[in-house]
């Protein structure tokens, strides 16, 4: 299980990170409304697939998850459960859980 | 993010690697100092200190995710990948059972898919990584009795073609390599005419050995190979 403020750091800190590491400041106030897919998003398609990998390998590292953010269900959505910053949180917590429970 | 563990060796992911190819090219790797961490769906008798056995079916995508997640808690990294797991059938195309045909596929097309993808996450942290897609000469010489194995052989080709290019940008290679017939026991039940037939339409008139396959491996995982990337060699003059 993973607290939903600890995956909401784990996500944020993610994006600086992407940020980071293409040289490019992150914009400065990221809110749970910061859209990271689509009209408005922050982050071009392949920034998303580098977001995905690091929200990844930060739940495993600090809480010993191993999880897949772009499964089935995740990529089959009507709605996307990477489009902004409170809906990628929830979609982590949800998989955590998953895992932990299987 | 929490401190890892980053061994100081570099670390290398043989699929398949219970016996023949991959069993051969593991122990070639050990000698050369990389930890080498293997898998098949059954055990392994090797027995290496820097050797760690999975038994993992490359097809089921939560044993590869498990598989890659335990490497990366012991090691931190995966700087190579061999994908040498894969199964075949030599059986003409009317009397070839679509569970057959569905398990080629899912071990040699998904299996290989989905360890690149996950052992790509772990190396992308390093912006290092090398992987090689195992396939077979079968596919461009059109072997009659090999069309699934075949079809799926070509599909690693184009995968990893792909695969180059949408990992490129994170210093990662991937390149495919095709030998001709090596005396393992996948070739075992195809009649000794019909493998005569193939090595006499090759330039070098021979069988494969292993050290055919590591010397190939050994020139696309060189560190120096980071503009080798999107290729295919296969052996005995094959193109």
């Amino acid at each position: 299980m993973i607290e939903r403020s600890a995956a909401l750091n784990i996500v944020i800190a993610s994006i600086q990170e992407v940020f980071a590491q293409t040289g490019t400041d992150a914009p400065g106030a990221l809110t749970e409304d910061t859209v990271l897919v689509g009209k408005d998003a922050v982050l071009d398609s392949l920034g998303v697939v580098s977001l995905i990998v690091e929200v990844e390998q930060r739940v495993e590292s600090d809480h010993n998850a191993s999880v897949t953010l772009a499964n089935d269900k995740a990529m089959s959505a009507r709605n996307s459960p990477f489009r902004t910053v409170g809906v990628l949180t929830d979609h982590v917590v949800a998989m955590v859980a998953e895992v932990s429970a299987s | 993010m929490s401190e890892r563990i980053v061994s100081e060796k570099p670390v290398m992911l043989v699929t398949g690697s219970r016996k023949g190819i991959g069993r051969y090219l593991c122990e070639y790797y050990l000698e050369k100092g990389y930890l080498v961490e293997g898998c098949s769906r059954g055990d392994s008798d090797l027995k290496n200190a820097s050797y760690k056995h999975h038994e993992v079916d490359v097809a089921d995508e939560r044993a590869v995710r498990l598989m890659v997640a335990d490497i990366t808690k012991r090691h931190g990294r995966i700087d190579v990948v061999l994908n040498n797991a894969a199964i075949a059938s030599m059986n003409h195309i009317l009397l070839t059972p679509a569970k057959s045909a569905d398990r080629m596929l899912s071990v040699n097309v998904t299996g290989t898919m989905l360890v690149c993808r996950d052992a790509a996450k772990v190396m992308i942290r390093r912006k290092y990584g090398r992987i090689v897609n195992f396939t077979t000469i079968v596919a461009p010489i059109a072997l009659a009795g090999e069309a699934i194995y075949a079809a799926s052989k070509s599909a690693v080709v184009t995968f990893t073609r792909i695969l180059a290019f949408e990992l490129g940008q994170w210093g990662i290679t991937c390149n495919s390599f095709g030998a001709t017939p090596i005396m393992t026991d996948m070739i075992k039940g195809v009649p000794q005419d019909k493998i005569d037939a193939v090595v006499n339409n090759l330039a070098i008139k021979r069988l494969g050995t292993n050290f055919d396959c590591a010397n190939v491996c050994d020139f696309f995982i060189n560190p120096g190979s980071d503009n080798i990337t999107g290729q295919v060699i296969y052996l005995g003059g094959v193109t």
